[in-house]
């Protein structure tokens, strides 16, 4: 009996498990699939680079491909370098056991798992409202409310602060990898601390700290959440030209249309293929970056 | 044998004391040589580049400290006002009350009492606002003429959602790591990794999507649910997000485990799935543990999946096939909406500060297991 | 190659005195106190972990790098302790340059890893970098080989080639002392010949200090040898008797071979 029960589990535990093993492989194969699927029949030139027609039912979805577009950039432009100074103060210049050394690595973890809504609360409340509002107060005495509103500055320095951890990680991993003989080999010819980063151990991580932005710009492309409230907009006129203008973004526009569009049937097709180009795009943005992190790796083994 | 002195242009000091004005004087008027300083060769330099450059990135890399503090202060600060019972925007008339529950019929004595029990609840309402009382009722209908901030169907929802996706993902994601850790050949390895940091990849939003369009028509027919979004549909949809995350931390505890370990148990004669199911997946619990307490922090948190297909009404009940409202999502459906400062933005910002401590706390545990794992477990052994 | 009796009579460019470090709670020197000459070629010979390698890097200060080691007593250099506070370590590694066991290159074309250090000191004249990066190329025995392809980059060349480039390019910044670290130690011995020559060369100009775990290296290259056993030193002196009549067992032992 005791025989058989086990002969059983044998079984059973490996297929089981390959079974989920499995399902996880059909999860990705049927989510990519619905999506191709639905949205390959409207995907097309003219999708891409015109705007939204007939109240969202045609047309296409230019407006919000610039808008992510923008984000991501202004996102990158606040948010790379200080992480890359971070990632380099963390792994050149702390001493192991400095308290400031502990202290920004506390908050960086902390920082990687705070959920997207919060961050977008923090937007709205410090960005927007205090210094949004603090703006408008010294521009123009309080009557202009320019800055007191969402606008696509606030919502690229809300997402900046989302995606600074995965920078900062990417950037410390390349850091590391560039081998300790190098570094002396600088500093025993006379070099500074400085000197060093900035001949040696920089150009030598380049990689990661593309990968880090790369890492980033796909989350920033790709997180809703934070700028529901800070300023992402479903319909807008023109496309934004000012740094207090909102925004049109591709995620933002697949939860709009998909939850709140009027005419379900009709804008079936866009909803499908706005996911579909959202998807592409993130997939494509992941995929560099593995690649580029499969180079480091391979570069630290030598 | 006398120290001869290296024929130098270096001015040679035994001690400070011996500089005297004139050898100072006499390295001002030298100066540098191809960059190089002739005299007094080791001393000190102020390196004033050197200096700024360290400071500069010090402060900046400060920033990061600065703005996690920044997040607590201000979710929190916004969120105060609940506290202190004198918020009131919206004055209620009492008449309204009485009209709205009895048509024109005379009331009884019972549902007199009835009446004045819930004019005094409304009375709360008037005077507090949002009052800890008034946070745990039952009911959240913050825009209506009386609104109402009962929290307890937005935790339930939350609760409901939460325990569905750990419930479908953890198995699921434990066992596909076992199965990469232990019996996967390795053409199944270079399969499943990719697969994982591609589902892991797919934005939430795209998640909610597939789920709001396909998988709820799909589950429906299937399941025959009264409701087409509901509890059930969103913790399926959001477990599709947990996977990854459960998985990741799984696979690397369960290959952490010394192989020494996998090696005694094979040599005693054990099978491989014995070596695994009562060897290495007990060896690697704290880190599945934490990868589980991960999995809950990001579910519970999780905004735009439970936003597009959970059906977003605040319903309380136990029933999991109907729809639910989480709190992440009444942040992100109503915080549009709302004027800064009055009393339906301070309870937002409460149910934030909920949430981020909740998260909060749970990665700190989870943090608290990984670091056991590496520690405690295995120097033990 | 051997000492030559009709030694100059010159300074000493390093001593040591009471020179201790340890690791932690590790001791790994005690108590050091020697004499380098100028313009000699100082062997520091010792079985592995003896801390040779160590005291080789207090020379120039490297072990400053490494956390939690504590250094004690005095290192003077030109008569000038370089432990002392105010000391500007940048400065004292242009003076003492070193070479490493594992030839370091930078991920750079020859030419630039030369010229990395001059251009570090404020050179940046293209004619001036050139005739740098030539003169030094010809110290280091290796401009024949490479002059016409500069560009080419420092990695795509042989081990021993790498390991010269790398003399040249401690030579770029016109040190007085050089320190080599087992420079031969990963090279076949065609490249180590070529290696000694040019140690037996560039000991005109500079003061050299050699770690070498190979005996007969030492002594067909050097002038002085110093003995290191586990930390201390046990024996210094000229090559040539210390090879032949050691004044310590431990020396005699370890020279011929007994244990190491």
């Amino acid at each position: 009996m005791r025989k058989l029960v086990r002969k059983l589990l044998g079984l059973s535990i490996p297929l089981l498990s390959g079974l989920c093993a499995i399902s996880v492989v059909l999860i990705v194969l049927i989510v990519m699939g619905e999506v191709i699927l639905g949205g390959w029949s409207t995907l097309s030139w003219e999708f891409l680079s015109t705007g939204p027609k007939e109240g969202m039912t045609e047309g296409g979805i230019y407006p919000a491909i610039i808008g992510t577009f923008l984000l991501v950039v202004m996102m990158s432009i606040a948010g790379v370098p200080i992480g890359t100074i971070t990632a380099i103060y963390l792994s050149e210049y702390a001493s192991q056991k400095s308290i400031l050394a502990r202290m920004i690595r506390f908050a960086v973890n902390t920082l990687a798992g705070v959920p997207a809504i919060v961050f977008g609360l923090f937007g709205l409340g410090f960005f927007v409202q205090f210094v949004g509002t603090g703006m408008d107060k010294m521009l123009s005495g309080g009557t202009d409310l320019k800055w007191g509103q969402p606008n696509i500055l606030w919502a690229s320095l809300t997402m900046a602060l989302l995606t600074l951890p995965v920078v900062i990680v990417s950037v410390e991993e390349a850091i590391k990898a560039v081998p300790r003989e190098l570094r002396e080999a600088s500093l025993a010819l006379g070099a500074t601390k400085w000197e060093t980063i900035r001949k040696v151990v920089l150009p030598n991580s380049i990689t990661g700290i593309l990968t880090g932005g790369i890492l980033a710009v796909s989350r920033g492309a790709g997180e809703v959440a934070p700028i529901l409230f800070t300023g992402a907009a479903y319909f807008l006129p023109h496309l934004p030209k000012a740094l207090s203008d909102q925004f049109m973004e591709l995620g933002y526009h697949i939860y709009i249309m998909s939850t709140q569009s009027p005419d379900v049937e009709a804008t079936r097709g866009i909803q499908y293929a706005t996911t579909l180009v959202l998807l592409l795009l993130t997939f494509t943005l992941n995929f560099s970056a593995i690649f580029l992190r499969y180079k480091i790796r391979t570069r630290k083994a030598r | 044998m006398q120290d001869l002195k290296t024929p130098k242009e270096t001015e040679t000091l035994l001690h400070p004391i011996t500089i005297t004005s004139e050898s100072i004087t006499t390295r001002e008027k030298r100066g540098n040589n191809n960059g190089r300083v002739t005299t007094l060769w080791w001393k000190k330099r102020f390196r004033l580049g050197e200096f700024l450059i360290e400071k500069s990135i010090t402060a900046i890399s400060f920033l990061s400290f600065a703005f996690i503090a920044l997040i607590f202060v201000f979710v929190f600060r916004e969120s105060l006002p609940i506290f202190s019972s004198s918020v009131v925007k919206k004055p209620v008339e009492t008449k309204q009350v009485q009209q709205e529950t009895y048509g024109d019929d005379t009331p009884t004595a019972e549902l007199q009492q009835q009446v004045d029990e819930r004019k005094k609840s409304v009375e709360n309402l008037e005077e507090g606002g949002a009052t800890a009382a008034n946070l745990a009722s039952k009911t959240w209908q913050p825009v209506s003429s009386k609104p109402k901030y009962g929290m307890l169907p937005l935790v339930v929802g939350s609760l409901k959602v939460t325990t569905v996706a750990v419930l479908f993902s953890a198995p699921v994601a434990i066992l596909a790591a076992l199965f990469t850790a232990a019996f996967a050949p390795k053409w199944a390895k270079e399969l499943l990794k990719p697969s994982i940091e591609i589902l892991a990849g797919i934005p939430s939003v795209v998640i909610g999507f597939f789920a709001l369009i396909a998988m709820a028509t799909f589950l429906q027919n299937t399941f025959g649910f009264q409701y087409r979004l509901n509890a059930f549909v969103g913790g399926i949809a959001l477990s599709l997000a947990v996977i990854p995350i459960i998985y990741t931390i799984t696979e690397d505890s369960l290959s952490r485990v010394p192989k020494v370990m996998t090696e005694a148990s094979l040599a005693l004669g054990a099978s491989k799935w014995q070596t695994a199911l009562f060897v290495v997946l007990p060896a690697a619990t704290p880190g599945i543990f934490a990868g589980i307490l991960l999995g809950i922090g990001r579910a519970f948190g999780e905004t735009m999946i439970v936003l597009m297909a959970t059906g977003n009404a605040s319903m309380f009940s136990g029933d999991l096939f109907e729809p639910v409202r989480t709190m992440s999502a009444t942040i992100g459906a109503e915080m549009g909406e709302v004027v800064f400062g009055d009393t339906h933005y301070t309870v937002l910002f409460f149910i934030g500060a909920v949430l981020f401590l909740f998260t909060f706390t749970l990665n700190a545990i989870a943090e608290v297991f990984i670091r056991q794992r590496l520690t405690k477990r295995f120097e033990g052994q | 190659m051997e000492s030559s009796s009709s030694m100059k009579q010159n300074g000493h460019k390093i001593t040591t005195r009471n020179l201790s470090l340890s690791y932690g709670p590790k001791l790994a020197l005690k108590d050091v106190t020697v004499e380098i000459k100028t313009n000699c070629v100082t062997a520091l010979i010792g079985p592995s972990g003896c801390g040779k390698s160590t005291f080789l890097r207090s020379l120039n200060r490297m072990n400053d790098l490494i956390d939690g080691v504590q250094t004690t007593g005095e290192v003077l250099v030109d008569q000038v302790d370089i432990y002392r506070n105010d000391v500007d370590v940048v400065a004292l590694r242009k003076k003492i340059g070193m070479i490493f066991q594992r030839s370091n290159p930078f991920p750079k074309s020859i030419y630039d890893n030369i010229a990395y250090g001059p251009r570090i000191n404020g050179i940046h004249e293209k004619a001036k970098l050139d005739q740098i990066v030539e003169r030094s190329l010809k110290q280091a025995a290796l401009w024949d080989e490479v002059k016409d392809d500069l560009k080419k980059s420092g990695l795509a060349l042989s081990g021993g080639q790498q390991q010269r480039l790398c003399i040249a390019r401690a030579l770029a910044v016109d040190p007085e002392v050089l320190l080599m670290d087992e420079p031969a130690s990963a090279l076949d011995p065609i490249a180590t010949a070529k290696i000694e020559e040019l140690i037996f060369a560039l000991k005109e100009k500079y003061t050299i200090v050699i770690v070498t775990h190979n005996m007969q290296q030492a002594a067909r290259v050097s002038d002085y040898t110093a003995f290191f056993y586990v930390g201390n030193l046990v024996e210094f002196d000229e090559t040539k008797k210390m090879f032949t009549s050691p004044k310590e067992k431990q020396t005699e032992d370890y020279v011929t071979g007994r244990f190491g």
